[in-house]
């Protein structure tokens, strides 16, 4: 008897037409792909893209070299060499992350003592040369001054949780 | 044959009828293929959207022509395949690997020849159409192993095996459903099995062959390589299976080839099982709103074109339904339920014509 019924069931495609109904309805449902460039996905104040060196409010860099970024990257895309600067504090002479290296972990920016490394939400960059990969110490200052206002917004709003 | 009239006058002045005639054919053959190209073009941006927006997706929207987003992707497509460049294989058959692609494509546009696409409106109006029609989508797959064959690829050469064997399972299939057709045309000829199906769209072979509809159509599928019987590519299981070492314009054609015949296989259905150029309204009345003489009740390229939509927008549905069979699978379905279910209708259909039932009252 069964066998009967799975027999007839096969012959007239049953499951067949079920699966065809399935997509035609899917068919006329809302698209949920984003058109990107016109339009973008909403973004977390926490989302780690390119990193940015920042500065207090007075100009002075906040980096202390301390290292510990260094020490926790587990890529080890960051390089650090200080020196005594001339007003006698500690700097960095050299501040390297190579992108090729970072898997954007954010492990440096919860490291970081005095919020000198962070990451912000920038993630449409790219690389045209070799070397461009490199974000020496120059490039990320320059980054944390141009989108200090954005960075300092994105930690305020992350605070409460934190 | 058919001419047209316009072009036959304007010709006529110009050079004496004797050389009219052939150029005037050689100039239709040319139109009647840049118009397959075309649709066959734009069938690929439909396949495109229609599995985009089955899956939820929005297709490509990025090539805009007459400021519709995505019409032009076919050109641009077209545009990136001529560019590219055309790698032959060192150790491959170079001859052979050349001619492959054409071996594909010149039956898929051959089978054109007798299609009518208008009452009259036909090519080669030739008795033994059906035959030829089996005879050249049969051909087809010589490009197929020879391109298979050619390239020295064991991928390559697995697609064209299972293609060479997946198209001797299903050629008998359909040619079993075609013998169904044929009883109730009781011709060869194109044009009297659309005649034999006159009278509205109940009449049409679709009503009285359902079982060979299916068949014929599974075995259509089948036969043109698209899933879920596209073994022969299978791009998970063997890269793009026959055609993975062509590249540019020589893939391009066996992608033109793909698609005609999708094309052609959903014109043969309707030719066969949805009466051609036939109105479905022949014959109603409509309670006097639609006399006989009306345009909507007339046979025309209208009717022929708007129903090949169907088996056309079916082939993509198919495709964004179901996952590909396994070889055995496919194997199992061709010999063990296609042919038996065709030759079980085609007793039931004899028996019917013996005893006269439904249309082959004579």
């Amino acid at each position: 008897m069964q066998g009967i019924r799975n027999f007839i069931k096969t012959y007239l495609l049953l499951d067949m037409f079920q699966g065809l109904w399935v997509t035609l309805k899917n068919m006329f449902r809302p698209k949920i792909t984003i058109n990107y460039p016109e339009e973008k996905t909403p973004q977390s104040a926490r989302f780690r893209g390119l990193h940015a060196l920042r500065r207090y409010p007075n100009g002075e860099e906040r980096c202390i070299a301390c290292k510990l970024c260094e020490a926790v990257c587990p890529a080890l895309a960051i390089t650090i060499e200080s020196d005594v600067s001339n007003d006698g504090t500690r700097r960095t002479t050299r501040y390297d992350i190579d992108l090729f290296k970072c898997i954007y972990c954010g492990f440096c920016e919860e490291a970081c003592p005095v919020d000198a490394i962070v990451e912000t939400r920038l993630h449409e960059y790219h690389m045209e040369e070799r070397g461009e990969n490199i974000m020496s110490k120059d490039k990320l200052l320059a980054i944390g001054d141009r989108y200090e206002a954005m960075i300092a917004q994105d930690r305020a709003a992350d605070a409460p949780y934190r | 044959m058919w001419q047209w009239t316009p072009l036959r006058d304007v010709l006529s002045q110009w050079i004496t009828p004797y050389w009219a005639a052939p150029l005037l054919l050689a100039v239709q053959i040319f139109m009647v293929m840049i118009c397959l190209i075309l649709v066959m073009a734009f069938y690929t941006l439909a396949e495109r959207k229609i599995i985009g927006w089955i899956q939820a997706r929005r297709g490509p929207n990025r090539v805009n022509l007459f400021w519709i987003p995505g019409l032009g992707q076919p050109f641009a497509d077209v545009f990136k395949l001529i560019f590219k460049e055309i790698l032959i294989p060192a150790d491959s058959n170079q001859f052979l690997f050349r001619l492959a692609p054409f071996l594909a494509l010149v039956p898929a546009l051959a089978i054109w020849a007798v299609i009518p696409f208008a009452p009259e409106k036909v090519f080669a109006n030739i008795d033994a159409g059906l035959l030829y029609i089996l005879a050249m989508t049969s051909m087809g797959v010589y490009g197929i192993i020879l391109a298979g064959w050619a390239a020295n690829s064991k991928y390559a050469f697995l697609g064209a095996m299972r293609s060479a064997a997946q198209i001797v399972a299903y050629e008998i299939a359909m040619g079993f459903a075609l013998v169904g057709v044929l009883m109730a045309a009781r011709s060869l000829n194109i044009g009297d099995i659309i005649h034999a199906q006159s009278g509205g769209a109940l009449s049409w072979n679709w009503f009285w062959l359902f079982p060979l509809l299916v068949v014929y159509f599974i075995a259509g599928v089948a036969e043109t390589n698209r899933a879920p019987f596209d073994v022969a590519e299978g791009e998970s299981e063997i890269v793009a299976g026959f055609h993975v070492d062509y590249s540019g314009m020589a893939f391009a054609l066996f992608f033109i080839a793909e698609y005609v015949n999708m094309i052609t296989v959903s014109a043969l259905t309707v030719i066969f099982f949805f009466g051609g150029w036939l109105s479905p309204f022949q014959g109603y009345h409509l309670w006097g709103l639609l006399p006989d003489d009306a345009l909507l009740a007339q046979p025309g390229f209208f009717w022929f074109g708007l129903k090949m939509l169907g088996p056309m927008f079916s082939f993509l549905w198919l495709r964004a339904t179901f996952p590909r069979y396994r070889y055995d699978q496919i194997m199992r379905l061709g010999w063990k339920a296609l042919i038996p279910v065709t030759l079980v209708w085609l007793l039931v259909e004899g028996v019917m014509v013996y005893c006269q039932v439904g249309p082959w009252k004579t």
